[in-house]
């Protein structure tokens, strides 16, 4: 049997001269490395970098906003939480924009298309841009965008294509705990003291014109009603957020949130678009 | 000679170094053509960062046994589940105080669950546990603490 102990799996890196650890100018290790990742024939290559785009576009900025709440969520065990939420939704990102690169075939991989495109060039829905106004919104906007992208991601498990299919099979075993956390935060504060309720049906309020975008489905309705009637919460009937002639957030338009994410996203990128270190 | 089977399957996980990334099922596949070794590993979480920890300790530990040309690839399907760890992988969990996953949930529509599965404690053995937080130091376990022995415990969960 090998030593186990002799040098740690961490120390070997700093004998590794290839470093893939993620910060933007390390050098990224292509997260689908080995996979064959061929557009199958009969898929329209084109509609899969969009539709890849898109819900990589969800999880790196939703990502982005939920790594804001480190240093700053009201406990420790919350913030470990958040963390590791977006922690996922960042490996989902990666994988999506690799994949929307690929079928785009313009040579495009996630570090261009995370850092180099303009907010136009963006599809998130506008629903992941907000910034949390407190506690109640982060958990209520959590259970939301989960319920929704699980729905999404189950129906993906048998697309036609197979890589796609595969980053949500895997995807889905996320997404189940994370809505799963998010509702008994929603239950526990809904049902919980006048206050809390008031804050609770004030948040989900507040994000409702945004989920029109979403195209809830059955699925996801249901999972959202369930735990609305144990929350004791209400469920809005606010009108969805207005357009801008007819765009949304999968058309590029976004809501002004979205650049001051974008700057602090891109801006190291942009600035020193060659640095290694 | 330690076969390259054997090279990768001793490489430890960067988080939990009391188990192989055999034991946890992350090893996949390991394949000799001519002096060439594919080695085949797969993500816990999509967003697991050990898996480049794990990928850099597999070609120092096989270029010490004598291969020089590996290729490291990843394999997304089936999505990895806990029912992959060992037997013994759960072994070396629970005799490190962590306690090992039961059974994971099958494939299919996934219903709300608001409750967690019942966990024993790995110190006393007493199912009388309760969760801390959902979350732990890695993204695959879970805080609980025994109210008999009243010891915290990290619980890998099950995914």
């Amino acid at each position: 049997m090998t030593d186990f102990d002799e040098y740690g799996a961490y120390e070997s890196l700093s004998l590794d001269t290839d470093d893939h650890r993620w910060a933007f100018g390390t050098g990224f290790a292509d997260p689908l490395a080995g996979i064959d990742v061929t557009v199958p024939a009969g898929v329209d290559a084109a509609a899969l970098a969009r539709q890849c785009l898109a819900l990589g576009d969800d999880a790196l900025i939703y990502s982005h906003r939920l790594q804001q709440w480190v240093t700053r969520a009201p406990e420790l065990e919350e913030e470990t939480a958040l963390a590791n939420i977006a922690l996922d939704l960042l490996g989902q990102a990666r994988m999506l924009l690799t994949r929307a690169g690929q079928a785009e075939g313009n040579g495009r991989d996630e570090d261009r298309l995370a850092f180099f495109r303009d907010e136009r060039e963006f599809r998130n829905v506008r629903l992941v841009e907000r910034a949390d106004a407190d506690f109640a919104e982060l958990t209520a906007r959590l259970l939301i965008f989960s319920a929704w992208r699980l729905a999404v991601f189950q129906a993906l498990t048998t697309n036609e294509d197979p890589v796609l299919a595969a980053i949500a099979a895997k995807a889905v075993k996320e997404l189940t705990y994370h809505r799963d956390y998010a509702a008994g935060w929603v239950i526990r504060l809904g049902d919980g003291t006048d206050l809390s309720h008031a804050k609770m049906q004030a948040a989900v309020e507040t994000l409702w014109p945004l989920v029109g975008e979403l195209n809830l489905g059955k699925e996801a309705d249901a999972a959202l009603d369930a735990v609305f009637a144990a929350a004791t919460l209400t469920r809005p009937s606010a009108v969805p957020a207005a357009t801008v002639a007819g765009k949304a957030g999968r058309d590029g338009t976004h809501t002004e949130a979205m650049g001051y994410i974008l700057a602090e996203l891109q801006s190291v990128a942009r600035a020193h678009p060659d640095a290694t270190w | 000679m330690v076969t390259a089977y054997e090279a990768a399957a001793a490489v430890p996980d960067p988080e939990l170094p009391m188990v192989t990334i055999a034991d946890l099922g992350i090893l996949r596949d390991v394949r000799q053509d001519g002096d060439t070794v594919t080695v085949t590993i797969t993500p816990t979480y999509s967003g697991c960062p050990a898996m480049r920890e794990i990928a850099a300790d597999l070609l120092r530990r096989l270029e010490r046994a004598g291969y020089r040309h590996v290729d490291i690839a990843t394999e997304l399907s089936p999505p990895w589940t806990t029912d992959w760890i060992t037997a013994e992988g759960r072994r070396k969990l629970a005799a490190a105080g962590i306690a090992p996953p039961g059974r994971a949930r099958p494939a299919g529509p996934v219903p709300l669950t608001l409750t967690r599965p019942p966990v024993s404690c790995p110190h006393c053995g007493s199912a009388a546990t309760r969760e801390i937080a959902p979350f732990s130091a890695t993204a695959c376990k879970a805080l609980y603490q025994c109210r008999e022995c009243l010891e915290p415990f990290e619980y890998v969960k099950e995914f």
